[in-house]
């Protein structure tokens, strides 16, 4: 189970706080999305939960199975099974995209006192997922994200986390700049995912989304705040009427 | 197939980082050994150059080149232009000759070899064995297809050459690969034709020097028509205290003839400072090929800057045949204080010269590296690709020179210098100089200056990759197109190089 309680952020580097006191409790296998205008921090509080630095926790806890991970480092966060989508996936030139998942999911598996994958039976899993998430060989073989289309980065982020098998998974405007076919294939992807004992927290502005991944929750976030939860048709209410009746 | 052959060369990284994990201690060469030696009397004299002269055994012209050069030298004054910051040199406090005493008289085979000498190149992991050389960069479980490789080593240890692997074999293909104090002997007109035209004695003050006292180094000379079947190397050790490495190599490659060359170079440590000033010439004849690679990593002193190489080298290549080409690939991670510019002469008409550098300083060191390219023919081409990476306390300068003459018609140059910066008391300069006096011509160039990006390091974390391998990981990348020049046979040790000299100097 993964819970956040009463957390309250600053951003160091403009000492501004940007997180006002959320609460949210996610049980396994649940998928929880949460909708916001612009600026009313969803990356802010994706990146305090991968424990980016420069994120000041002023108040408040964030647990994994009633165990604070605040002193976690993010790449112990992300053995433990916190995986981020990004919102806008980072570029690292010469680094082959296939080694770096190598070196990600063996890293990973070093930590939890699993034996390595060597070459050949990473492969193997490899084709396997990426064939199902329709991601060529080509993609694998090119330096990471450099020169990807906006639908190839986000694709090559659920393939990631196909790979890396984490028990909570943050997406982060994963269908932002997609088309509806790039983003059909990157919800058959999450969907394929879901299972009893892994869950979602998926941040999105478009309604459109959660006609393809069902969520179980849809919570409303303006100004730091969660200000209203419901199920899927309060995402419907926000498509129909904006977020200005429910920001007053 | 084809994919597996990705995954080998893919797989780098992951090798890289598990490499650089177990070796914990960051300069693994700094140990000593003990060993029997003999030196020359310490300083610079007359006196010194004839003895090292006469303990090579070397015939009269050859004394008298070196004489001529040191007459000119106690007339020069060290040079003062780089942008280097280092206490003085006192020519007459080092040792010019060390030998160890074993090798009084040159053993035969390298059964004859003292053990403890042995034992520090199987320590350094350098094959004095004529075994095969399995290729370091291909991982066990997918080497099926690959064959091992030979490689051939010419080690040098203090002022003398301990031995030269497989020689047989390359005479029979009339590859000449011995020592330079042999090759004087047994070759001298080959010798007497080449040396000092590519680096004359009056070249400059540490080439000067070098012209009077050489001690040993590496010759090569390649047929016409002869491609070379396996890798040559020279493996330099500095050993003895206080003492003073000037090595010479010749590398000549006949018409239409390759070569591929690679020298190594380590130290132990110590809290003074050693002097290594090396002369390499290069001469590449109609259609001949050179690639030279370097993997520099004598001791670069320790964190609070003691100690460690002043490295001064001169080396150049001369493209004097028409569509002849040499490649200069170097990765620098050692040494105090290096001042070094590969350099090509684009002599003959179509010939071409390229650079690729990684060029890294950590703590206190000092680099001022990069090359010339003189363009003299027509067509010729040149390319240079530099990577300069700073760290601590560093102060690492690119410095290059492309110069196209009137007379070169139709030549490119293509630069390209990245510059990365680790933390911000460290410093990288670029300092390009470019002439081009021939309206058909054209130069490019490129520069940028970056730091180590924290999105990219949280991106790495994000995925479970911890701090120290994910700089390594970025690192490499940022080198990959250098590292990709090296013989495969090297590529992998130079990427832990890479990682390993920079160890710590993140967080
Ligand atoms: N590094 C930063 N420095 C200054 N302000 C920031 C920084 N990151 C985010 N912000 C501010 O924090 C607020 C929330 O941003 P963000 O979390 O990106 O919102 P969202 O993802 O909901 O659009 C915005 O007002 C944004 O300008
Ligand atoms: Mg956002």
């Amino acid at each position: 189970m993964f819970e956040i309680k009463d957390l309250h952020v600053n951003i160091s580097e403009v000492e501004k706080k940007i997180i006002n006191g959320i609460n949210l409790k996610i049980n396994p296998g649940e998928v929880h999305a949460i909708m916001g205008p612009n600026g009313s921090g969803k990356s802010t509080l994706s990146y305090t939960l991968s424990g980016k630095e420069g994120y000041e926790i002023e108040k408040g806890d964030i647990e994994l199975d009633g165990e604070s991970i605040l002193d976690d480092e993010p790449d112990e966060r992300a053995a433990k099974g916190i995986f981020l989508a990004f919102q806008y996936p980072i570029e690292i030139p010469g680094v082959g995209n296939l080694s770096f998942i190598r070196t990600a999911l063996n890293s990973q598996r070093k930590f939890n006192g699993k034996d390595e994958l060597n070459p050949a039976e990473f492969l193997k899993i490899l084709r396997e997922k990426a064939d199902y998430l329709n991601v060529d060989m080509e993609m694998l073989k090119r330096p990471l994200n450099v020169g990807f289309s906006g639908g190839e980065k986000k694709r090559n982020e659920i393939l990631q986390m196909a790979l890396l098998e984490p028990r909570f998974c943050i997406l982060d405007e994963t269908d932002s700049g997609l088309d509806v076919d790039a983003m059909k294939q990157v919800s058959k992807g999450v969907n394929s995912l879901r299972s009893e004992d892994r869950s979602f927290l998926i941040i999105t502005h478009y309604q459109r989304l959660l006609d393809y991944i069902k969520p179980d929750f849809v919570h409303i976030m303006a100004k730091g705040k969660i200000i209203k939860t419901g199920g899927p048709e309060l995402a419907l209410e926000v498509e129909d009427q904006g977020y200005t009746h429910l920001l007053n | 197939m084809s994919e597996l052959k990705l995954e080998a060369k893919d797989g780098i990284d992951q090798e890289t980082i598990n490499s650089v994990k177990s070796l914990g201690e960051s300069y693994k060469y700094g140990f000593t050994t003990d060993i029997d030696m003999e030196y020359a009397p310490k300083g610079l004299s007359e006196e010194i150059v004839k003895l090292i002269s006469k303990k090579n055994d070397e015939p009269d012209w050859m004394l008298n080149w070196r004489l001529e050069a040191y007459k000119r030298w106690v007339k020069m004054d060290e040079p003062n232009w780089p942008m280097l910051n280092y206490k003085g040199i006192d020519y007459d406090d080092q040792y010019y000759y060390a030998k160890p005493k074993s090798l009084e008289k040159k053993p035969k085979s390298l059964d004859e070899v003292e053990p403890a000498l042995l034992e520090t190149y199987a320590k350094l992991g350098i094959p004095l064995k004529e075994q095969e050389f399995l290729a370091g960069v291909i991982s066990p479980e997918n080497n099926k297809d690959t064959k091992p490789k030979k490689v051939a080593v010419d080690a040098v240890f203090d002022s003398v050459s301990v031995g030269t692997t497989f020689k047989d074999e390359l005479e029979k293909l009339g590859i000449i690969f011995c020592s330079i104090s042999e090759a004087i002997k047994l070759y001298p007109d080959l010798v007497k034709k080449y040396i000092g035209t590519v680096v004359p004695r009056s070249d400059n003050y540490f080439a000067t020097l070098n012209s009077a006292v050489f001690s040993d180094g590496s010759f090569v000379y390649i047929p016409e028509g002869v491609k070379c079947p396996m890798e040559l190397s020279t493996y330099f050790r500095i050993n003895a205290e206080n003492t003073g490495q000037f090595e010479r190599t010749l590398i000549i490659a006949d018409k239409k003839s390759y070569v591929s060359y690679l020298e190594g170079c380590t130290a132990p440590m110590r809290d003074t400072h050693q002097l290594h000033a090396a002369v390499v010439e290069l001469v590449a004849l109609d259609e001949a090929s050179i690639k030279y690679s370097t993997v520099q990593n004598w001791y670069p002193g320790d964190e609070n800057g003691k100690g460690g190489i002043y490295n001064f080298v001169t080396k150049r290549a001369d493209c004097r045949g028409a569509n002849s080409k040499v490649m200069w690939t170097q990765i620098e991670t050692g040494s105090a204080v290096t001042w070094k510019y590969p350099s090509c002469i684009l002599r003959g008409d179509n010939s071409q010269g390229e650079f690729y550098s990684v060029a890294i300083a950590n703590n206190y060191q000092q680099a001022d590296t990069g090359t010339k390219m003189i363009h003299l023919g027509k067509g010729t081409r040149s390319r240079i690709v530099s990577k300069g990476i700073s760290a601590g306390k560093a102060q690492n300068t690119y410095r290059g020179l492309v110069n196209i003459h009137p007379k070169a018609a139709n030549s490119r140059n293509f630069t390209q210098c990245d510059s990365l910066l680790i933390g911000n008391k460290c410093g990288a300069h670029t300092v390009p100089y470019i002439e081009n006096k021939n309206n058909s011509s054209r130069t490019e160039h490129e520069a940028t200056t970056s730091k180590i990006d924290d999105d990219q390091l949280f991106y790495c974390l994000q995925r479970g990759i911890n701090e120290e391998d994910a700089v390594a990981l970025i690192i490499n990348g940022f080198c990959k197109e250098v590292l990709q020049a090296l013989p495969m046979e090297f590529a992998l040790e130079a990427q832990k190089l890479v990682a390993i000299s920079l160890e710590g100097s993140v967080g």
